[in-house]
This record gives C-alpha cells, sequence and structure tokens, in this order.
C-alpha cells in the first residue's frame, strides 16, 4: 500500500492545545444562541444559560463527539456511494452560492439566469473531478426569495450526483427536503442514503442566527448531514494570528457540533469552514491568499484529531477573470486541501471571492482535481523488485516504450488530462491557432454540453419536485417558472 | 494654535484615541474655537487617513483605529458644540443597517464607523433590520439620508420596500438612499430607483457626502 502524501500542521501538543482552549472558551465566554428549541436543547443537556448566551460544560461536548459518526456517505440518484467523507480521503465539488456567472463573451461577470444555472449543472455532472454538484449559481430570473429552494430543484433534474447545498430562509428547508425525499425515493431511503450536505454557518464569533441554527437542527432530525462552514476572517471577526483563528473555528464547530448531536445524536455532521485572512488594504475575504489556506488545512488536522469528517473551501480564487492568478490560487489551494486530507473540498469554478462562478474554470480547474486526486494516491511499489528486470529489459532494448511493463502501468500510473491542458509541440500549438487555456476551455465546455447526456429524472419523480417548485414560486409571486 | 491642529491631526492619524480625547479635553479648557480645531485638526486627520489608506499606505485597522479616534474626541466635542449652539453647518444624518432576513454586518459597521469618522451622525441599526424600522427611525431623527446594506441575493428586494416605504409616507425626497454589500451594483441601485451605490467604506462617504452635501 502506498502512503498518502500528507503535511502536518502542529505538534500533538500544541494541537491538544488548541482542542483544550476551545472546550474552555465554549464554558468560560459561552455561544450566542438566537435559536430558542437549540438554548432548550443546551439547557436540558446540563449548559448555564445567560439570556441568549449558552456556557457549555466541556462534558457536554465530549458527549457529542462520541455520538458524532466519524464516516459519512453520499449518495448520488441510483443510491450508489458518491462521497466517502473520513479519514484522509478527498473529494471535490464546486463552490456554491454565487451571485454571479463569468460571461465568456463579454469577457466579464453578469447575473446567471435559468439557462445558466442548467449548464453549470450538466457540466458539473460530466466532469469526473467532482464526486458531488453544488447549487452553485444563483439564477436573477426567479423572485430573489425562492433562490435557494430553485438552485436546488435545478440540480436535481440536471444531474445525477449528490448536491452540496443549504438554505437562505428558514422556510425553505421544508420544501428542499421534500425535493430531495422524491429523488432519493422516500423520506426514509433520503435519512439512509442521503443525497445532499446543508452547509449551516455560525457567524464569527461565537454566534449562532436562527436561520442557521435552525437549519443545523432541521438536518440533524432529517438525518441529511450538515456541514459547519465555519468562517473566522483574522483580525476582522476573529483573533488576527492564524493559530487564535484556528482555535475560534474549533470552538465554533464543538459548539454546532453539540447543538446538532443534541438534536438528534448520531447524525452525520461535518467539520467545515471558509475562514479568510482579512485582507488588511481591500477589507475583502481572500481565500487565494496561502494564510487562508494554512487555516484551512491546519483545522482540518484539528477536526480529524476530533475524529469527524471534515470541509473547506478551497482551489477557488479571487480573481475576476479566469487568468493566472485564478490559476495559481485554485491550484494552491486544491494542493494543500488535498495534502491535509480535507474530506469534502468546495470551491472549484469559484472567482472573485465566492461571489462569481465560470463554466470555463470549472472545467479547467476540473484537471486540477483529476492531478489532486492522482497526488493523493500517492506512489506505489507496484513490483517486487521495484525496478531492475526492467531497466535490464531497457538496457537491452535501449528504449522503454516497447516493453509490456509500459504498456501494463501506464494509465494507472499517469492521469492523463483532457484538452485543455496543453503539452503538445510549439508547432502544434501554433497550428491550432494559438489558443490559450481558456480558449481550450470554452471549446471544451461548447463540446460537453453538445454531447454529455445526463440521465433523465423518473418522469413521476420530475412531475412531483416540478410541482412542489411551482408551489413555492406562486407563493412568491411567479406562476410560470422559466423553461427547464 | 496652529502646533495644537498639527497634534489633533496627528492623533487621529496615529489612531490614539487617548491622546485624542486628551486634546479635545484641552482644547474645551483652554476655550479655544471649537470649529477650528475640528476643521482643521480632527477632520484634517480623518480624511488624510481615508487619502492614505485609499493610496494603499495604511491599512485596514490603522483606518479603523483612526475613525476611532476622531469619534473618541468629538463625543467630547459636539455637546459642546451644540450648546454653544455654534452653527457647524448642519452634520449630516445617517440611519444604517442590514436589510432584514440577512445577517452580514462586517461591512455594513466598516460603512458607520467611516461614516460617522467623517462627521456623519450614525444611527446605526445593526443587521436584519425590516424594511419600516429604516423608515421609522429616519422619520424619527428627521435623518438626510438612508444607507442599506444587502450580502444575499434572497434579501437584496428589502432594499427596493425602503424605498417604495419612504414613497408611501412621502418621505422620498426627504430622504436619500445608498445602497450596498457584495450583491449590488451601480445598475441594480438604478433599477430599485437609490440614489447611490458605493463599493466600499471610503466610496462611501464620498457618495454620502455628494448626496447629502453635507459630512
Ligand atoms: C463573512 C461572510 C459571512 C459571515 C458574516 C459575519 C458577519 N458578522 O457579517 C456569516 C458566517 C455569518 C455568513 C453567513 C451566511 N452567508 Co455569508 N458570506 C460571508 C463572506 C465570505 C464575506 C462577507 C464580508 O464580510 N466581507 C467583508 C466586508 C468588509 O465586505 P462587504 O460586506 O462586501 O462590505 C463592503 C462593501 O460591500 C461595501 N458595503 C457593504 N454594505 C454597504 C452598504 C452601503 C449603504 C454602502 C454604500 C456600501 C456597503 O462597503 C463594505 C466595506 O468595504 C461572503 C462572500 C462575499 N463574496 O462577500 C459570503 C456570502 C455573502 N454569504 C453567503 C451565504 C449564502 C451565507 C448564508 C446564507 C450561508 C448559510 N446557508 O448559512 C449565511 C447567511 C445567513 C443570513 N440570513 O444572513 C453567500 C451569498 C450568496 C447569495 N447568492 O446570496 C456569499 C456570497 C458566499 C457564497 N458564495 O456562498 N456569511
Amino acid at each position: 500500500m502506498s502512503v498518502i502524501p500528507r503535511v502536518t500542521w502542529f505538534s500533538d501538543d500544541d494541537r491538544n492545545k488548541i482542542i483544550d482552549e476551545a472546550k474552555q472558551i465554549l464554558e468560560e465566554l459561552g455561544v450566542f444562541v438566537e435559536n430558542e428549541e437549540a438554548r432548550e436543547l443546551l439547557d436540558g443537556a446540563g449548559a448555564k444559560i445567560d439570556g441568549n448566551r449558552a456556557y457549555i460544560p466541556t462534558a457536554i461536548v465530549e458527549k457529542a463527539l462520541e455520538t458524532a459518526p466519524g464516516r459519512v456517505l453520499l449518495y448520488d440518484r441510483h443510491g450508489e456511494i458518491a462521497m466517502d467523507l473520513g479519514g484522509d480521503r478527498i473529494h471535490f465539488n464546486p463552490g456554491s452560492a454565487a451571485l454571479r456567472i463569468f460571461d465568456r463573451d463579454s469577457g466579464d461577470a453578469r447575473t446567471p439566469v435559468t439557462a445558466d444555472v442548467i449548464r453549470y449543472a450538466r457540466l458539473t455532472d460530466a466532469l469526473p473531478g467532482y464526486a458531488a454538484q453544488s447549487t452553485g449559481v444563483i439564477p436573477g430570473d426567479v423572485p430573489e426569495n425562492i433562490a435557494d429552494s430553485y438552485r436546488v430543484f435545478l440540480g436535481l433534474l440536471h444531474s445525477t450526483k449528490p448536491v452540496v447545498t443549504g438554505t437562505f430562509r428558514v422556510e425553505a428547508f421544508a420544501v428542499m427536503h421534500s425535493m430531495l425525499s422524491a429523488v432519493a425515493g422516500g423520506e426514509k431511503a433520503l435519512r439512509e442514503r442521503p443525497n445532499a450536505i446543508f452547509d449551516c454557518c455560525p457567524s464569527p464569533p461565537l454566534s449562532w442566527s436562527d436561520l442557521t441554527c435552525q437549519a443545523l437542527i432541521d438536518c440533524a432530525r432529517a438525518g441529511l448531514p450538515a456541514e459547519l462552514v465555519s468562517m473566522p476572517l483574522t483580525g476582522a471577526t476573529s483573533p488576527v494570528t492564524l493559530a487564535g483563528a484556528v482555535t475560534q473555528h474549533c470552538a465554533e464547530n464543538l459548539s454546532g457540533i453539540t447543538i446538532h448531536q443534541l438534536a438528534h445524536a448520531g447524525s452525520p455532521i461535518i467539520y467545515g469552514g471558509s475562514p479568510a485572512c482579512f485582507d488588511m488594504k481591500k477589507g475583502t475575504t481572500p481565500m487565494g491568499a496561502i494564510e487562508t489556506m494554512m487555516i484551512d488545512g491546519a483545522y482540518a488536522e484539528v477536526g480529524k484529531a476530533l475524529g469527524v469528517p471534515t470541509h473547506a473551501y478551497m482551489a477557488l480564487s479571487d480573481s475576476k477573470p479566469v487568468d493566472y492568478q485564478a490559476g495559481m490560487e485554485t491550484a494552491m489551494g486544491a494542493i494543500v486541501a488535498a495534502m491535509s486530507g480535507v474530506n469534502n473540498i468546495s470551491g472549484p469554478g469559484m472567482l472573485d471571492f465566492e461571489s462569481c462562478q465560470s463554466l470555463e474554470k470549472l472545467v479547467l480547474d476540473n484537471e486540477i482535481c483529476c492531478m489532486a486526486l492522482r497526488l493523493t494516491a500517492g506512489i506505489e511499489l507496484r513490483d517486487d523488485p521495484v525496478a531492475l528486470p526492467v531497466i535490464a529489459a531497457g538496457i537491452e532494448k535501449k528504449e522503454f516504450l516497447s516493453l509490456p511493463h509500459t504498456k501494463k502501468w501506464f494509465r494507472q500510473e499517469a492521469y492523463m488530462p483532457g484538452d485543455v491542458i496543453e503539452r503538445g509541440s510549439l508547432e502544434q500549438w501554433r497550428a491550432n491557432g494559438k489558443k490559450t487555456a481558456f480558449d481550450r476551455a470554452g471549446d471544451q465546455v461548447d463540446r460537453l454540453l453538445e454531447t454529455h447526456e445526463v440521465e433523465l429524472l423518473d418522469a413521476e419523480v420530475k412531475k412531483h419536485i416540478t410541482g412542489l417548485m411551482i408551489e413555492e414560486s406562486k407563493k412568491a409571486g411567479m406562476d410560470k417558472l422559466p423553461s427547464t | 494654535m496652529r502646533e495644537h491642529l498639527k497634534s489633533c491631526a496627528q492623533a487621529v492619524l496615529d489612531g490614539e484615541s487617548e491622546i485624542a480625547e486628551e486634546l479635545a479635553r484641552l482644547t474645551l479648557e483652554k476655550k479655544m474655537d471649537l470649529l477650528e480645531v475640528i476643521e482643521n485638526g480632527f477632520v484634517a486627520g480623518i480624511r488624510e487617513v481615508g487619502k492614505l489608506w485609499e493610496e494603499g499606505i495604511l491599512f485596514l485597522p490603522e483606518l479603523v483605529m483612526g475613525a476611532e479616534a476622531m469619534k473618541a474626541a468629538m463625543e467630547l466635542l459636539q455637546p459642546a458644540l451644540e450648546t454653544e449652539g455654534s452653527d457647524r453647518e448642519k452634520v449630516g444624518h445617517v440611519v444604517i443597517g442590514t436589510i432584514e432576513g440577512d445577517i452580514h454586518d462586517i461591512g455594513k459597521t466598516l460603512v458607520a464607523t467611516m461614516l460617522s469618522a467623517n462627521g456623519f451622525k450614525i444611527t446605526d441599526l445593526g443587521a436584519d433590520v425590516p424594511a419600516v424600522r429604516f423608515v421609522d427611525e429616519a422619520e424619527k431623527n428627521d435623518a438626510d439620508c438612508i444607507a442599506i446594506s444587502a450580502l444575499l441575493t434572497t434579501t437584496m428586494p428589502g432594499q427596493k420596500k425602503v424605498i417604495e416605504e419612504l414613497d408611501k409616507r412621502s418621505m422620498r425626497s426627504r430622504v436619500k438612499v445608498m445602497v450596498g454589500g457584495a450583491p449590488c451594483d451601480e445598475k441594480w441601485a438604478a433599477e430599485i430607483g437609490a440614489d447611490g451605490y458605493a463599493g466600499d467604506a471610503v466610496a462611501a462617504v464620498s457618495l454620502a457626502r455628494s448626496l447629502t452635501g453635507r459630512g
């Protein structure tokens, strides 16, 4: 067996110190919990409640950690395992909830429409680097207040992969849950073979809004995996030191796990986040900062030590167009995430601090993800002796290309990138019109959208979830949905 | 006096709240010309801070600390100014908040801090604020401007609701409306009939100045 290449961020002592201090923070500083039900759960378990603030004794936190599962499985539309979260296994999915889409023709970001969301879902379905889809772009042609459920609806129609999503309003959970159940084959089936992850964000520092806390509780009860997206922003909403941010992140996640496990012990939960090394010049939240990636990798190590699956917003960029910066930041993030063993990595396709998605970048990033997946497969010895007889044969033939050994292994040893990666000669590049990676990605987007066929959703199920969606949109004042 | 003005500006530039407070106290004790000290001392300092930030020389913590020092001084000088009945051109009053359903408040708070540092009177309603409350507070405080932050696609329409509420109460002509936050842009501002959009806190100050003619 090969060794998975891994980075280590802390000594055991330092990591334990961070975890202990996080627990101490929950006991001494407490968490602000707006949600009444969550306060009641904490109260019932023995936390001290003072107004909206809950002081959580370490014993309760530790009990929650005991019941939280160490492995979380996600299933595709056929009920096959698509993600196996836990250990050092890594999976990619495109970043979620972009406000805009990058328009290839105008070279600028714009508001997406339903057709963009469908193209995005189909493309994600086609690309092998993505284990899951995400409700990645918010269409502007439906009422803003149904944006959260509508994007899940489109995702379920146009891709078979599980969905990484989240609610924007408390009321949205019910209809999203109904649609996901319908696709999974009922509520019980959904519980047994969940097809979606819900992001739930605590507000830094150490506070749970009513909405996100309700989502956490709803997920726990429905058995749908909840993903804690804690986001300390260094020097803005958390200590400016990286270790301080990791500690606050740990305390926020522990509070989330505790509330979640109190709502339903044993329900799946993921230790995650989207922190940033706050940019002190521009006042922005750069996902492409190396320090952001360091915080991510470091907290993943803490999450592993706590025995829960991990997640991070990595492999994305703050650049506006799909350019050098976009590729650089995305690839750095992907590799740091992979080598930190982050189980669920959200981000590919994204630009502009999680604000913009690009189909072309989604295609390019797929190559980064595939390469990162190759990297984490490590180096295997394949033969014993490792090389001596093959080298002997090579010496004899004066080359290796014609050796059966080469034919036997070359496909497994090397990842074969798609056409967007240029590995041809200068002459070929010239002959092909001197295209850039972005040009080639555009060609690939067009080709895949033309040729890739997404298996149709069962007609009955489709009718059912369309009915649910129409009901929602009527409530929001729109009688007819855009053509899907 | 010139030395004193320079010290006041410097205290703000250095983000030294305690020194700024001390200088404000001295101003009162020595019965110096309040308007002169504010305009050519503290305000000059905060303008410089904003300029240096835009030029990329100062960083956010320095910008915010400068604003805090400014606030600390003004808290002492403002009441004196009012009892003196001095007519420093009436300051603009801005009612600011993040719209209902939205808890993103980092950007909003930065904008509020910078506006306040630049002489605006601020009523900060916090986050998750219903449209009606913006208008209630604007009415109560006779405000010149409402500033609404929205970071979510689902909450943006709330900004429009504020404008509709202003219309309903026939207050629209008296109260300017500015909007901001990640999903907003010039186009959105125009679409909902807001008076302006700004992309960051320093731009928000210029916008507020040009909209209200004050600050
Ligand atoms: C930090 C953050 C959070 C924190 C907020 C903490 C806090 N106390 O504010 C937390 C974790 C709580 C959070 C929660 C959620 N978030 Co959030 N969050 C962000 C993030 C990463 C950064 C925002 C930020 O603070 N930036 C730094 C500040 C300084 O910048 P700013 O806010 O833009 O403000 C500047 C300017 O815009 C301007 N400005 C701002 N307001 C105003 C107002 C006026 C009048 C003017 C003139 C100017 C102005 O000046 C400011 C200073 O320069 C953004 C990503 C992004 N691209 O913005 C996502 C983002 C906004 N969040 C998002 C989402 C989805 C959520 C959640 C719904 C997630 C969930 N399912 O739980 C919840 C929201 C719950 C709710 N009901 O509000 C999405 C929105 C997607 C969409 N299509 O609507 C984004 C875009 C990320 C993403 N792609 O998923 N989030």
